[in-house]
């Protein structure tokens, strides 16, 4: 098959001070048949275009939500995208059918160690049980979606190097499903995409 | 020749409505067009108006104390206060110098002390109604020399009280001086009227005359309100007259106590048609007036007087605008625009005449000096803005531009008055360095007070912006007032400088469609951000939740910019491609106004309306036919 076209929707509302988004987005800007969409520089004031977003929502296969984890959800221009462009008749409902088949999935960043994100840690939930909303609207509209990609404590990044890892990772993964190299249900019923290895063509199967 | 009315109404309004449309559209005024006028109708042309012209002029004569009052309604009480210095020191010096040159010209050529002192007075007066209609005529009121040239006027008008007070006095000695103003009262009588009357114009203002319009306004009679405007204004000037004050003096007065009340506004249209035709009537008589006789026989004599006199008044009047430091460009309109010998010289001559100061022999030439003064006014201003003015501006600026040292900030910009202090403040506020321009000297004095280092300068010129670090900056922030400098500073900057991104103001659409047809990568309209906030504002107090009014407004902003956008590409497109285009748009901004077609407004809005949700049975379909992975591969 010809190559799936992805689309990152990017939230960060103070994307200068960004410590991990920032360098993850640079490694991914220059691919090709990749759209990077940096939501809060397009809408400043929250007001969200909606025909422009559905129409970018319909010329890619693959749409990744890449934000900061805030308060255990995402900034609050992605919720408004959501409440606006995800409309009843088009995105759901009768006639919603407009994004049946694609693939979604985040791609955040979280300020404490992921062993916060257990049972026993002092976040008490899981990164993928806290990601329920955005599971069940990708089921709701009859997406499919793929367990996150995510890079744990983003308060304790100093420099590039600190982030070396993931930007290689996440280039590595965005290239996979684009390419079509992503074993997808084990992509769907993994607990983070960083798990699954994208080194090679051959490992990713 | 005709003492009827009708006819001669008929006479002097057909003069005006044919000279003075054809003077405006040869660019000489409409002054010059009620005097060509006159000169046309009276004795010495056609011969349709004769002596009962002085009638018409003493009549007339009220359309300068309307203009007045008119002129007092716009000046506020405070503004006065402010001009003081330019009224007594300006004006003081004016007519000081004028009566010492003049009176010692006249003495130069035979006159006697007395006599001449009183010919320096008398023609030390300028024509408060021609300066006065021709500078607010070609808009020049309002410049700095404008406002010096009112403040000579007005302290003219109020050195006539001291000069008539004095004129008797200079009465050649045993004749029998005839004071036709405050007959034999004693001197102390006199000046206790003229404060008493001065005060009570200023109290009855406050006191009884807002309460008496407050009271016709709620009655709400047109006519009634006219027929009290002008009540007020002839009152005045009577109880003027009876105290041996300028009646111009007194309504002026009545004016600026009038100034901050509520009915400045209607005072002013009802009263500015009546200014208008009297004014005009007086300058028709003027006209009319000059003795072509007395000209023929002495030709010389009466240029010399002309040019004389005005030569002199000139050079006083220069002198003391420089004294008090007018740009040079304020200083020709002041020395230019006051040369002439102004309308209270015949109420002067006449006066002397009566007090047998001098005789008719040196008096006849005067009034036709002074009348042909007045009708070389009209004619001097338009050598002054053809000429003058632009030769005075152009190649010797009133102050030389400042010269910028090393400038390399990554902003500069250009016009730092209303609009580019705000842009300069936002980037002030987050430490962005600018480098600013501005060519209103009194903006870049006030600014460099407050700390503010604005250089002075003309942003149009090329080896300014080259000094201005246009080379290494980034960004170019176009914010000047006037539209064509703004445009042809733009032209220049892309010019010379192609990689420097211009932000620019635009004044209205047809310059914003000039300025991106110049490739200006941002225009802003500069009214449209407010007037969008107050639309916003209109639909909140109507009722609107506060972020619904933003959305809408904001849905609106965005067809409109998109529209603005697709004009200026069509801009360049023949004329019927782009009268075609622009009838669609405004169909399309039409279709956006109605109620019956929700689709451009709606159909978009459907994130927070659950109606077609309530409607459906089965909001979960897709889900509840899962897809399969082949299908998402």
């Amino acid at each position: 098959m010809s190559p799936r076209r992805v689309l990152v929707n990017f939230a960060h509302p103070v994307l200068e001070r960004s410590r991990v988004n920032r360098r993850l987005l640079e490694a991914i800007r220059d691919l090709e048949g990749v759209t990077v969409h940096d939501l809060y520089e397009a809408y400043p004031t929250l007001h969200v275009d909606v025909a422009r977003e559905q129409e970018l929502l319909l010329s890619h296969d693959v749409i990744v939500f890449q934000h900061p984890f805030y308060w255990y959800s995402t900034p609050a221009l992605l919720k408004q995208w959501q409440d606006h462009v995800l409309e009843h008749g088009w995105a759901y409902g009768a006639g919603g059918t407009h994004l049946r088949g694609k693939l979604t999935f985040n791609a955040l960043s979280t300020g404490g160690p992921g062993v916060a994100y257990s049972h026993d840690g002092y976040n008490r939930f899981t990164i993928r049980e806290l990601l329920a909303p955005w599971d069940q609207t990708a089921y709701l509209c009859g997406m499919r979606f793929l367990a996150p990609f995510v890079v744990h404590a983003a308060l304790r990044v100093r420099g590039d190097e600190d982030v070396a890892t993931a930007r290689g990772a996440y280039r590595r993964l965005i290239e996979a499903v684009r390419d079509d190299r992503l074993d997808l249900e084990r992509a769907a019923a993994a607990a983070t995409l960083n798990e699954l290895d994208t080194t090679t063509p051959e490992a990713a199967r | 020749m005709t003492d009827d009315v009708l006819t001669q109404a008929f006479v002097y309004l057909c003069a005006a409505v044919v000279f003075v449309p054809i003077a405006k559209r040869l660019g000489l005024g409409a002054v010059l067009g009620y005097l060509l006028a006159g000169v046309f109708i009276g004795p010495y042309a056609l011969g349709l108006v004769g002596t009962e012209g002085h009638h018409v002029m003493h009549f007339a004569e009220f359309g300068v104390v309307m203009m007045l009052f008119l002129v007092g309604l716009e000046l506020r009480p405070a503004l006065l206060w402010q001009l003081r210095r330019p009224i007594l020191g300006l004006g003081g010096a004016q007519v000081v110098g004028t009566i010492a040159l003049v009176g010692g010209a006249a003495m130069a050529l035979g006159v006697a002390p007395k006599p001449a002192l009183a010919i320096g007075m008398v023609l030390a007066m300028s024509s408060t109604a021609i300066v006065l209609s021709t500078l607010s005529e070609r808009g020049l009121l309002k410049t700095s020399g404008g406002q010096a040239s009112f403040s000579i006027l007005l302290f003219q008008d109020i050195a006539v009280i001291p000069i008539l007070a004095v004129f008797p006095l200079l009465a050649a000695s045993g004749a029998t001086t005839a004071v036709s103003q405050g007959e034999g009262r004693p001197g102390w009588l006199t000046a206790l009227l003229v404060i008493g009357s001065v005060s009570g114009v200023v109290l009855s203002g406050r006191f009884i005359i807002r309460p008496m319009f407050q009271f016709l306004a709620a009655v709400k009679l047109r006519e009634s309100f006219t027929a009290a405007a002008l009540l007020l204004v002839v009152g005045i000037a009577l109880l003027m007259q009876v105290v041996g004050l300028s009646p111009a003096l007194g309504t002026f007065l009545a004016g600026v106590v009038l100034a901050d009340s509520e009915y400045r506004h209607e005072l002013e249209s009802d009263i500015e048609p009546f200014k208008g035709l009297l004014l005009g009537l007086f300058f028709i008589s003027v006209g009319a007036q000059i003795d072509f006789a007395l000209i023929v026989d002495a030709p010389a004599t009466i240029a010399g007087i002309v040019a004389g006199t005005m030569a002199l008044k000139l050079v006083v009047l220069y002198a003391a605008a420089r004294l008090f430091r007018l740009s040079r460009a304020a200083r020709w309109l002041v020395a230019v625009g006051l040369a002439q010998i102004g309308e209270f010289a015949f109420v002067l001559l006449s006066f002397g005449l009566q007090n047998r100061i001098f005789t008719d022999a040196i008096a006849s030439p005067l009034v036709a000096a002074v009348a042909i003064s007045m009708v070389l006014t009209p004619l001097l201003f338009v050598a002054l803005e053809r000429w003058i003015l632009p030769a005075v501006t152009d190649t010797e600026p009133a102050r030389p531009h400042d010269t910028i040292e090393h400038a390399d900030t990554p902003v500069v910009i250009a016009g730092y008055g209303r609009f580019g202090q705000i842009v300069g403040r936002i980037l002030r506020a987050n430490r962005i360095p600018c480098t600013v321009l501005d060519l209103d000297p009194e903006m870049v004095d006030i600014l460099g007070r407050l700390g503010i280092k604005v250089y002075y300068g003309d942003a149009s010129r090329l080896d300014l912006l080259r000094a201005a670090g246009c080379d290494l900056a980034k960004l170019f922030v176009l914010a000047v007032d006037d539209r064509a400098e703004c445009t042809r500073i733009a032209e220049e900057v892309r010019k010379h400088f192609p990689h420097l991104l211009i932000l620019s103001r635009a004044r209205d659409r047809p310059h914003y469609f000039d300025l991106r047809r110049l490739g200006v990568a941002s225009v802003h309209r500069e009214t449209f951000a407010s007037a969008y906030e107050m639309g916003i504002e209109a639909l909140r107090k109507l009722g609107y939740r506060n972020h619904t009014a933003h959305r809408l407004a904001r849905r609106w902003r965005d067809h409109e910019e998109r529209e603005m956008e697709e004009l200026a590409q069509l801009q360049t497109a023949d004329r019927a491609t782009y009268l075609d285009r622009m009838r669609r748009a405004l169909d399309e901004a039409e279709r956006l106004m109605r109620d019956e077609d929700p689709v451009v407004y709606e159909e978009r809005d459907a994130a927070w309306d659950n109606e077609s949700l309530r409607a459906d049975q089965h909001p979960d379909a897709a889900a509840q036919n899962p897809v399969s992975p082949d299908e998402t591969a």
